[in-house]
């Protein structure tokens, strides 16, 4: 008896000191499994890094963590500082402070930058019970982090994603996530489509964020981004699920033997 | 308990400017059409015999015209016109000071923000309540510069020889059967002459309410634009709910001389028990430009198709039509441009919405004559579908009558995809707001046309429909 409260207490500290805890997840997209049982526990304050070859569920977890409606949960449990997400919508898991960088933003015609990212600030700080955002305020905090991602004033009037570049789309996910301060930011191959220079730009921004109480998940097939925003823990996702995981090195592994170790050592079908 | 009737058209319509005054007009004409109550109407306002003349002729041409099948199909076929009241005085002359306005109407001006209205545009307020013009005001410096604005009422009695010269002669009492209609019992609307030269920054605006139960609104809006001259007319509508049908029949004539410019932005809101049948049309002279803007919101059914027509080389011609289509709602607009004259171009870009089982229609006809050689014309119509039974439908009517034109067509029709309604809610933003953002966006390039108070009224009044329509 006394045995088992101590576990159960431990089980709940634990669980308070990761930011998100992952169970068991299954995902169903067309009624397709793609996500068979996936574990995984974030470290709050610590960045993750997800590797995995293309096609092995990596933006499939990205987008059921966020609550797209095309992704079926069909079974197990994802916990966001120990609260269930998984009946939120949407909007409301961002407004709990999660944030989703896309490998593939929307445009959306006739819908200033500047009006959408007060919008959005302005809808997490209602759903939190504050009042929104003033202008001046907002202003400078948007000067700011636009200068930090090295981004051109001439952003704010152009409409959101229409006809950017593909690097412009992904700096644009990062200034969001910026203004938005998400405990857990989720980026889904964010280094692709981003040249050197751009890399470097976006992921200073990343790291001056991401202090000590910001979460980062990390999705990536390349190795590259890793050089820029340091992970404390690397994750193997094949066939869905996490096969493996590790330090740092791991990633500088899977950069020089590729994925069919992995494959061999821990038995995923090819 | 059951509702009445007047609790249900309250509760369901949630009509913003759903509220209305009791009544307390000096003169209401009789119920119904007829040679008889034309003739009441022009003695009433004292009007010259030609004008008399006119509008008994016009009585003819309606009778003898036809209900169009077309557009709004059946549901034209349901206006009882003999319920109709087609005239109506609020108050016996119009008003110049805003001291003599009656308080009841005051207040409805109240509820529809005018007195803020005239803060912002000095240039000139001129407010159509029920069937005339009772509150004018022009600023002393356009008067002074030989501007005229008045309600076309009183411009008849004081401008007799300007006014005959140009009155129904860009739309013919015989154009079609509403505007036939409208000639017979016209009342009220704006008369605006700019003279030579003249170039007014502020937009000119009016107001439009229609106020009691089966009154038709008739305004007749003629505007004369001088050579070199240029004037923005602006005019809202916004109408309160009643149970039966009303109607709304107006025409406005533009006439723009050479080298002026005129742009006539419109923001409707009807209620959504209101017949819109209006005919728009301008004559653009050499090196002229005419620009229509044109929203239509609510009504039951608006048929709205403004022309310009490009007489002389060098003139420009352009229309921006945006529909908002809601339940039950059939929004039947377009634009018509006729290239004349060689050297002329044009451009027409349609928006429209349509949301639940609302239907809106994009209409147009551009047409060529064989003498307008080396003419431009682009043509652009963009519609929305909010849910899976919205409903659009196109209608680009293109005779071109030569070879050396330069011509462009383009129609698009979208859904409010998923994946674009998931990219803003991931961001925090609720799913009502992630549909009015989108629906905000794709009538972007028409709001901005517009002067700023107008387009945060435009961008409202669409949020307004767009409450409810989620989920
Ligand atoms: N919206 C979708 N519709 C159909 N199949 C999908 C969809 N999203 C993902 N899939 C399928 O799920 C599998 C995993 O895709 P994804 O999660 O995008 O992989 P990754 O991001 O690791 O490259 C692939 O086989 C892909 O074809
Ligand atoms: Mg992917």
């Amino acid at each position: 008896m006394t045995e088992l409260t101590r576990v159960n207490t431990d089980r709940e500290i634990a669980t308070m000191e990761k930011t998100l805890v992952i169970r068991n997840l299954h995902v169903n997209v067309e009624d397709k499994e793609i996500l068979k049982g996936l574990d995984l526990e974030l470290e709050k304050g610590k960045t993750h890094a997800i590797m995995g070859p293309n096609g092995s569920g990596k933006s499939t977890l990205s987008y059921a963590l966020a609550g797209h409606p095309s992704y079926e949960v069909t079974a197990g449990e994802v916990l966001f500082e120990g609260q269930d997400i998984l009946e939120m919508g949407p909007d409301e898991r961002a407004q709990a402070g999660i944030f989703l960088a896309f490998q593939y933003p929307m445009s959306i015609p006739g819908v200033s930058m500047a009006n959408f990212l007060r919008s959005a600030v302005n809808s997490v700080r209602r759903a939190r019970g504050e009042g929104d955002m003033r202008v001046p305020e907002f202003r400078k905090k948007l000067t700011e982090r636009m200068a930090a991602l090295k981004m051109d004033r001439s952003f704010m009037g152009r409409y959101l994603n229409e006809g950017f570049s593909g690097g412009e789309k992904k700096r644009a996910e990062i200034l969001q996530m910026a203004m938005l301060e998400p405990k857990l930011a989720i980026m889904d191959e964010t280094d692709s489509g981003l040249d050197i220079d751009a890399l470097r730009v976006v992921s200073d921004g990343v790291n001056t964020l991401k202090g000590d109480d910001m979460t980062v998940l990390v999705i990536t097939h390349y190795q590259r981004l890793l050089n820029y925003i340091k992970p404390d823990y690397v994750h193997v996702l094949m066939d869905g699920r996490i096969v493996t995981s590790g330090g740092p090195e791991l990633a500088l592994e899977l950069e020089s033997r590729g994925y069919d170790w992995v494959r061999a050592e821990f038995a995923v079908p090819a | 308990m059951a509702l009445t009737e007047q609790q249900l058209t309250t509760s369901e319509d949630q009509y913003e400017y759903g509220f209305h005054d009791e009544e307390a007009p000096l003169f209401k004409s009789k119920r119904g059409l007829s040679a008889e109550v034309v003739t009441e109407i022009s003695k009433m306002k004292n009007e010259p015999q030609w004008m008399l003349d006119f509008r008994l002729k016009a009585l003819k041409y309606f009778e003898k015209r036809p209900m169009p099948q077309w557009g709004g199909g059946g549901m034209l076929n349901e206006i009882d016109f003999e319920n109709i009241f087609y005239y109506i005085r609020p108050s016996d002359r119009p008003e110049q000071d805003w001291d003599d306005v009656p308080d009841y109407i005051k207040v409805t001006f109240d509820k529809l923000g005018i007195p803020e209205a005239e803060k912002k545009f000095l240039a000139g307020v001129g407010a159509q309540y029920e069937s005339e013009v009772i509150y004018h005001n022009l600023q002393k410096d356009l008067e002074d510069k030989g501007v005229i604005f008045l309600d076309t009422d009183s411009a008849l009695q004081q401008y007799p020889d300007l006014f005959r010269e140009h009155f129904a002669t860009i739309i013919p009492p015989n154009d079609n059967k509403f505007a036939a209609l409208n000639s017979a019992v016209w009342s009220g609307g704006s008369f605006i002459y700019v003279p030579e030269g003249v170039h007014i920054d502020l937009p000119l605006q009016a107001y439009f309410r229609i106020n009691a139960e089966n009154a038709g609104q008739f305004e007749r809006t003629l505007i004369i634009v001088d050579k070199g001259a240029y004037v923005h007319y602006v005019e809202g509508c916004t109408a309160p709910t009643y149970t039966t049908n009303s109607l709304h029949s107006a025409v406005v004539e533009i006439i723009v001389k050479e080298g002026g410019r005129c742009r006539y932005t419109t923001i409707q809101n009807w209620s959504k028990n209101v017949y819109n049948l209006v005919t728009k049309r301008a004559a653009a002279y050499k090196d002229a430009t005419m620009e229509w803007v044109d929203g239509n919101l609510g009504s039951k059914l608006t048929m709205k198709y403004p022309a310009i027509y490009l007489m002389e080389p060098g003139a420009k011609g352009e229309i921006l039509s945006v529909a908002f289509a809601g339940h039950g709602q059939h929004q039947d607009a377009g634009g018509k441009i006729v290239h004349v004259a060689p050297h002329t171009t044009s451009t027409i870009t349609s928006k429209s919405i349509s949301k639940e089982d609302g239907r809106s229609s994009y209409r147009g006809l551009l047409k060529v004559h064989p003498e307008a050689e080396y003419s431009k014309s682009n043509v652009r119509c963009d519609a929305l579908l909010l849910h899976e039974n919205s409903r659009t439908d196109t209608y680009p009517y293109i005779e071109i009558e030569n070879d050396r034109v330069d011509i462009g067509h383009e129609a698009t029709v979208s859904k409010v995809g998923e994946e674009q309604l998931f990219y803003l809610m991931s961001r925090g933003v609720s799913e009502a707001d992630a549909y009015s953002m989108i629906v905000t966006g794709f009538i972007e390039p028409i709001a901005k046309e517009l002067p700023m108070e107008y387009a945060v009224e435009l961008n409202r009044l669409i949020q307004l429909e767009m409450e409810g329509s989620v989920g």
